[in-house]
């Protein structure tokens, strides 16, 4: 028996997006694939914080207070806070900003990825990105002796999750109302700022009183204390963890208000 | 189901900080028709298409691309459209040839990307990244971006600023080809060759209104209304340009003509003469050149090309 309904058209073929995880997925690719293979994003990404690792743990040169923990157990957590903030901030500020002066978040927004499925994209690109950053300071450190408590492990995770939060909201603010080369400068600015005063590495508690004050509720004091408590002690601090939470919600609605695609 | 056009704006309103870039525009444009939208810089031909992309939502008026609202509908209308634009869009970071297949993954059933990449010679700086590309090569990886995912309806802005006249040739085969498959082609230049070569339709806008809009043909046709109309119906409307080694007296010439033509001087060395041009009339314009001991450097003798129409229309004064 033949078809019953002759001269049926045939299914068009074109003009059918591809399925939305693909989509997603191969933006996060790209976006991975692009940071990793840029000179100076590797440079911030991956390089510096595992030298600033090695650097500390071996260097006698800084004195810090590790309140009996080893030197290398104290400062991972730290150093993992502050590779977050280079892929979630800096380094996604960074790109966003010169893919809106250059039309690409336009161009894509046409295609069927649009605006949706490219800050999928974006934030799965900078999962990917922070768990090579996990992988390689976690090894490194491993070497130098690094013994994370096991029940903190997962608890970390959450840490991770609101930092690249609230960072990548905050890259998206910045990317999107500013001029490309004034992201460029703040961008690498706010990090090294945040990086010494904004008890990410050197927890807030022992910074100088006013900047200890400020410190405590930045998003970068509240995730390396969040990551601290959790890799050190195994349990979930709650007030720096709740800070880093309305952080991201705030950021993140703030993002939403004033990020601009042209 | 009533016949509905590709593209359909009409009304579209659409002003920035209170400046009004786009001031009541209609557009139609059918599928396998190419459709050129011309204008000067600052016309409200990007504008226009960017409404007509989703990529702005209009103030005021209505816009449908394949019947669906660009902006409401996006999802369903993205996959169907395809978008040049006119500053490319490319990341910079990302080699040309990975840029097209990353594209292409964005689509069920993608064009092949290596007879594309054929097609408009991508394989010379295949491995090339974007920010490393001349003005031409970027143009034509961002056709093959936008043409990958096998639209019914392409934008194109701007598609041949940058590139070089062999580029530019592989491009409107390109666009030639894809109207005859029954794409709606919808481009934005200022280039005259361009519109006149390659459109079936052209919609002349400036300030954010259209001027003047049908074929080519018709625009010619179209004289200025202040102008008289010379000869008999079917007489081609013509223009004789003289060029001159020296500055020479245009009020002059007209006396000798005589009735039925217009001098116009163009610049110090050159005049217009429009109306009914004949063989008489080249050969009174040697003879009275002849006369006064002046060598025409060039004589140009033709229709009046869109180029007359396009500053008709929008004004010959520098903005």
């Amino acid at each position: 028996m033949t078809d019953p309904t002759p001269a049926a058209p045939a299914p068009p073929t074109a003009g059918l997006a591809a399925p939305p995880v693909r989509r997603v997925l191969a933006q996060a690719g790209l976006e991975t694939r692009t940071i990793l293979r840029n000179g100076e994003q590797l440079l911030v990404t991956v390089v510096i914080p595992v030298l600033a690792l090695v650097g500390l743990v071996r260097g006698t040169f800084v004195e810090i207070d590790t309140a009996g923990a080893s030197r290398v157990d104290f400062l991972t957590p730290g150093l993992l806070a502050l590779a977050v903030m280079t892929a979630s901030f800096t380094s996604q500020a960074i790109a966003t900003a010169f893919d809106r002066r250059n039309g690409v978040l336009r161009l894509m927004a046409t295609t069927p990825l649009g605006r949706g499925g490219l800050l999928a994209g974006k934030v799965l690109g900078v999962l990917a990105v922070e768990l090579v950053q996990v992988v390689l300071i976690g090894a490194v450190a491993a070497l130098l002796g690094w013994r994370p408590d096991p029940a903190g492990v997962a608890l970390a995770l959450v840490g991770l999750v609101l930092g690249t939060g609230a960072f990548t909201a905050l890259a998206l603010v910045v990317a999107g109302t500013l001029r490309a080369e004034a992201v460029l400068a703040l961008a690498n600015l706010l990090l090294l700022v945040l990086a010494l005063g904004g008890g990410v590495v050197v927890p807030a508690a022992d910074l100088p009183a006013p900047v200890a004050a400020v410190a405590t509720w930045l998003p970068s004091g509240a995730l390396g204390d969040v990551l601290r408590g959790t890799l050190l002690d195994g349990t979930l601090p709650l007030v720096p963890a709740l800070v880093l939470a309305a952080w991201t919600v705030g950021l993140g609605a703030l993002a939403a208000r004033v990020f601009r695609w042209h | 189901m009533p016949h509905s056009p590709a593209v359909e704006v009409r009304g579209l309103v659409k002003s920035y900080d209170g400046r009004t870039v786009v001031d009541g525009l209609d557009l139609t444009a059918e599928a396998g028709r190419v459709t050129a939208v011309l204008g000067p810089n600052g016309a409200g031909k990007t504008t226009t298409v960017e409404c007509c992309e989703g990529l702005r939502s209009p103030d005021a008026g209505r816009v449908r691309v394949l019947g669906l609202d660009p902006v409401a509908d996006g999802a369903a209308l993205r996959p169907r459209v395809g978008v040049m634009l006119q500053d490319g869009g490319l990341p910079s970071g990302v080699r040309a040839r990975d840029v097209l297949d990353h594209v292409a993954r964005m689509y069920a059933h993608p064009a092949s990307t290596d007879a594309l990449a054929d097609r408009l010679g991508l394989g010379a700086f295949a491995r090339t990244t974007v920010r490393r590309l001349s003005g031409g090569q970027r143009q034509r990886l961002a056709l093959a971006v936008a043409v990958v995912g096998r639209p019914r309806v392409v934008f194109l802005d701007e598609p041949s600023a940058g590139m070089d006249p062999q580029a530019r040739l592989a491009v409107w085969d390109l666009v030639r080809e894809l109207r005859d498959e029954g794409v709606a082609v919808i481009l934005t230049t200022h280039l005259m060759e361009e519109a006149e070569d390659l459109a079936d339709h052209v919609v002349v806008v400036d300030h954010g209104r259209v001027l003047a809009e049908g074929t080519v043909a018709d625009l010619l046709a179209g004289a200025r209304a202040d102008d008289a109309r010379p000869g008999a119906p079917g007489d081609p409307r013509t223009t004789l340009v003289v060029r001159t080694e020296r500055p020479v007296d245009a009020a002059d010439l007209r006396r000798a003509l005589g009735d039925g033509l217009a001098v116009e001087q163009r610049s110090a060395t050159s005049l217009a003469v429009t109306g009914a041009v004949g063989p008489r009339t080249l050969a009174d314009v040697t003879a009275w050149l002849a006369a006064h001991d002046v060598l025409a450097t060039r004589l140009d003798l033709g229709r009046r090309t869109l180029e007359d129409v396009f500053l008709d229309l929008t004004g010959r004064t520098l903005r």
